[in-house]
């Protein structure tokens, strides 16, 4: 089992509201949730309720209507446009159910591609990218284009560009939902690891239980609340 | 620049594409360059023109003669400080084909009238001594490689041969050049006193009278005072300033020329909206990818500046390319110097292209660009799902 430490992410009654035309959308009403780091969090719930728009506001993609999100000590929903995006590229990494790689760039290169914010040399970028798609097992598909990769392969690739800068949280949304149950395996066994052994504090929405069943904690969203033991999934 | 292989990969994407995208804007800005050159070639000679010098030629039209007695009552009109004349020779060498424009001239006022043509005092004096002299331009001379002292045998379809000859054979005294950028150096000029003489008919007429008056702001009135003149005799004339004469004259193919122009722009604005459209699509359909980059915290500038140069390099390609090239086809040779001797792209053309590409380049990359940045980023990563 992991071991966790202080909180890494504290949301304090934070309201989202989107405008469609006249009508007002509430998604998020006066939410709390705190993270400690090191954890592996599940975030559930039915679809539409508003979990990746949670997520993104973690990641610093949105801000919140009303209340605070704070990361690491740092309120990111004060962060200026500019500031925000460095922030991201240093902080955060992410991984997308539809992997959103970059259809023209190999494997290396896509993992590179965070990189390139950084100071690093070239030749570091290149260590570091190599790093990632180690971890991620996939070596020897570093000149691989992804149309050539399959499914849990080119997620594999979307996991090590996540992770290629060291970030401080790692936010997935549905990383399996587009896999097959042994891909998907696969991908839950390699964030757990991460998780376990690097001590990545990972956050994950997800429709499965089974894949739930990997995080240290599960979280349910429902009406705009969280609730720690949802009933039934 | 690190981000020129992400640049350069994009570019990749769609080869096809991206070569035929840079193959229509090289056509259109090809098609750019030869469209000023036509511009430029039917208004150099009003360009050309200056605004001291008139026409004066008859009044029905610019083929009728007029008696080379009117020289001497033309200069004792007041406010007239020089006149000479000239007569369409239509001189052919060796074929039909090589008719070019040629003159017979009056050797004392002519370069009284025309000083932006140079000519080397030695040949001048010259061709002062010699009676079938003759002065050719820099450009007639390079296209049938003539050099001083060749002898040249002319006809006439107009005023025939001189008698017991087969041709008019001129001696080439000198070659001339002009002090004005874009001048036209493609006529032969030959002594009227000869030409006159040997002439089997229509002797004592002249095509026309250039004129120039002691003060520009009173040409007008000059003119007038000429037409008035010489109202009511079997020679009416009709003076006219010489830009309006050179515009008359390029009347004719003219109006062929504006057809043509119309048609190049046509051409040339539709394959730049077809162009730019294309560009437009190419970074409209990576929306998606735009949110990820600026999910991994790529900030909004530095991503429409890397959309800015791939469609900028695309553009400039394309457009230097075309331009480059028009302007190297004409430099290297004028295909057409018999038809338009001033047949080349203006330096403010390829400036105007240079400019015209870029914004090309700028606007296709940066409506999409601004577009693509302005959705919030997880919007745009939603659309990607
Ligand atoms: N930009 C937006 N404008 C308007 N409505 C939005 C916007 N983003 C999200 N919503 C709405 O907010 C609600 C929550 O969306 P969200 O994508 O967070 O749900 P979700 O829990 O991730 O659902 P799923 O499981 O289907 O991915 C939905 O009703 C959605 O239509
Ligand atoms: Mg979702």
């Amino acid at each position: 089992m992991s071991t966790t430490g202080p909180d890494l992410v504290r949301i304090n009654h934070v309201t989202k509201t989107f405008h469609r035309g006249a009508e007002d959308i509430h998604v998020l009403s006066s939410l709390d949730l705190t993270v400690a780091k090191g954890e592996f969090l599940a975030l559930m719930g039915p679809s539409g309720s508003g979990k990746s728009t949670l997520l993104n506001l973690i990641g610093g993609l949105d801000r919140p209507t009303e209340g605070s999100v704070e990361i690491g000590g740092e309120r990111i929903d004060r962060l200026s446009e500019r500031d925000l995006a460095a922030w991201r590229a240093r902080h955060i990494g992410f991984v997308f159910q539809f992997y959103n790689l970059m259809p023209v760039l190999n494997a290396e290169r896509n993992v590179e591609l965070p990189l390139l914010l950084t100071n690093l040399s070239k030749r570091q970028r290149r260590e570091h990218a190599e790093n990632a798609l180690k971890v991620v097992g996939l070596s020897h598909r570093l000149k691989h284009y992804p149309r050539t990769l399959s499914g849990g392969e080119q997620q594999r690739v979307g996991i090590a560009r996540a992770i290629a800068t060291d970030p401080t949280l790692l936010l997935c949304d549905e990383p399996t939902g587009d896999l097959d149950r042994k891909s998907g395996d696969e991908i839950l066994t390699l964030l757990q690891t991460l998780n376990r052994e690097q001590g990545k504090t990972i956050i994950m929405v997800t429709h499965d239980p089974h894949a739930s069943a990997r995080a240290t904690r599960t979280v349910h969203l429902d009406k705009g609340q969280l609730a720690a033991n949802a009933p039934t999934d | 620049m690190k981000y020129l292989g992400l640049i350069w990969s994009n570019l990749k994407r769609h080869k096809l594409r991206t070569a035929l995208t840079i193959s229509s804007i090289f056509v259109a800005f090809l098609l750019f360059g030869f469209l000023f050159a036509f511009k430029e070639a039917f208004n150099s000679g009003v360009r050309m023109a200056d605004a001291d010098r008139l026409i004066v030629r008859h009044r029905v039209s610019l083929i009728q003669t007029l008696p080379v007695s009117y020289g001497p009552r033309i200069i004792s009109i007041p406010g007239v400080a020089s006149v000479t004349h000239m007569t369409w020779f239509g001189g052919i060498y060796q074929d039909p084909k090589n008719m070019f424009a040629s003159f017979p001239v009056e050797q004392g006022s002519f370069f009284d009238l025309y000083p932006e043509l140079t000519l080397p005092a030695a040949e001048r004096a010259h061709w002062s001594k010699t009676r079938s002299g003759a002065i050719i331009g820099r450009s007639l001379a390079e296209k049938f490689s003539w050099k001083t002292g060749d002898i040249i045998p002319l006809t006439s379809p107009i005023y025939g041969e001189p008698s017991n000859q087969a041709a008019w054979d001129l001696e080439i005294c000198g070659i001339f050049d002009t002090t004005k950028k874009g001048g036209d150096t493609s006529a032969l000029y030959f002594r009227y006193d000869y030409f006159d003489e040997a002439r089997p008919r229509g002797k004592g007429e002249v095509g026309w009278f250039t004129v120039r008056v002691a003060n520009a702001s009173e040409a007008d009135a000059v003119a007038a005072k000429i037409d008035e003149t010489f109202a009511n005799s079997p020679y009416e004339t009709k003076a006219e300033p010489e830009g309006a004469f050179a515009a008359g004259f390029a009347q004719q193919i003219g109006d062929i020329g504006k057809i043509l122009i119309a048609v190049l722009s046509a051409v040339f604005f539709t394959i730049l909206l077809v162009a730019g459209n294309t560009m437009n699509q190419s970074v409209s359909e990576r929306t998606g990818e735009i949110g990820v980059l600026k999910a991994m915290g790529f900030t909004g500038p530095l991503v429409l500046v890397l959309v800015l140069v791939e469609s900028c390099l695309i553009a400039l390609t394309g457009g230097l390319g075309g331009l480059g090239s028009a302007w190297g086809m004409l430099t290297l040779k004028n295909p057409i110097a018999s038809v338009l001797p001033v047949f080349y792209v203006p330096e403010s053309a390829l400036l105007l292209g240079s400019v015209l590409a870029l914004a090309l380049g700028l606007i296709s990359g940066a409506l999409p660009a601004w577009h693509a940045l302005r959705i919030r980023t997880a919007d745009a990563l939603r659309r990607n799902g």
